[in-house]
């Protein structure tokens, strides 16, 4: 699989959007944020839901976060859930190593936008950005 | 084609992870990630991977060392090592996790034991050939971005 990603233009229109990652394990932190970074993005790291949840309290936003589920003292599906119901508009995408259909559902219907399972791909992250800068109306011109 | 003998030798034993069933596509990721500013990004999540996992599989054997099993706190420790297996391409690692995690399911206590054994083998022969391959990596200096292996 040829990956035709411009990481130079896409970092451009990137610039602007806050990111968080939020995984318990460090080596998951490591990778997503590495990834994130090739994208032109810095990336906010926390370890767990209930830190994610604290930043919203603290009125920090975010235009992406990618969310774990299994983290401790507060989970992806429970962290998802909070965000949403305290207003949040953040395009949430869960990160799952569990591929079971269910689980991927249960954490989808906490309210996400979108799941995937880990570990993240380019090819994942190249979508999440673009369908982030639908909004933005950016031309579609990089080829996969 | 590779004339620098050391990049030649680079290529061919990074050929070999693969067609040996060592490595999957996730490790292309992880190379793609390294460029200029993050020279060692591989070596360095491997590395970090190594260290995190250290405690995992530690915590695997005192685990089956009590009688009765508890199968659920093993699958657990197994969820997360195989996620990290995972992130680093480790594909004969990954697929022993798995069966380990189905020994689990099926409450398979001597299923557990054995699979864990062969699964410590492939994470110690992986980390060996790792190591060689991160070796001559540094010898040959930076290298253009290696060819899929599809």
């Amino acid at each position: 699989m040829v990956l035709g990603i411009d990481a130079s233009s896409s970092s451009l229109s990137n610039k602007n959007l806050s990111v968080l990652v939020v995984d318990d394990d460090p080596l998951i932190r490591m990778l997503h944020d590495n990834y994130l970074k090739h994208f032109g993005l810095k990336p906010h790291v926390v370890e767990n839901g209930k830190e994610a949840v604290k930043l919203f309290q603290l009125g920090i936003y975010f235009n992406l976060i990618l969310m774990d589920n299994e983290m401790p003292i507060m989970n992806g599906v429970e962290a998802t859930k909070v965000l949403r119901d305290m207003g949040s508009t953040s395009m949430i995408v869960g990160v799952t190593s569990r591929g079971s259909p269910s689980e991927m559902q249960t954490f989808m219907e906490a309210g996400l936008d979108f799941c995937f399972e880990k570990p993240l791909t380019f090819d994942m992250i190249d979508f999440i950005l673009k369908e982030l800068n639908m909004n933005d109306d950016d031309d579609d011109d990089t080829n996969n | 084609m590779e004339r620098n003998p050391l990049r030649r030798q680079l290529q061919i034993m990074r050929k070999s992870l693969f067609d040996q069933g060592y490595l999957d596509e996730q490790f292309v990721q992880l190379e793609e990630l390294q460029d200029e500013s993050n020279p060692n990004f591989v070596e360095e999540v491997v590395t970090l991977y190594y260290r995190d996992s250290a405690r995992l599989i530690l915590n695997i054997e005192q685990a089956l060392e009590r009688k009765p099993y508890n199968f659920h706190k093993l699958d657990a420790y197994m969820h997360q090592f195989k996620g990290s297996s995972s992130s680093i391409g480790a594909k004969k690692v990954k697929a022993e996790s798995t069966l380990f995690r189905e020994y689990c399911k099926s409450g398979n206590g001597e299923g557990c034991m054995r699979c864990f054994q062969q699964l410590k083998k492939e994470y110690t022969t992986l980390r060996k050939k790792l190591e060689a391959y991160f070796q001559v990596a540094r010898q040959a200096g930076p290298m253009e971005t290696a060819c899929r292996p599809k």
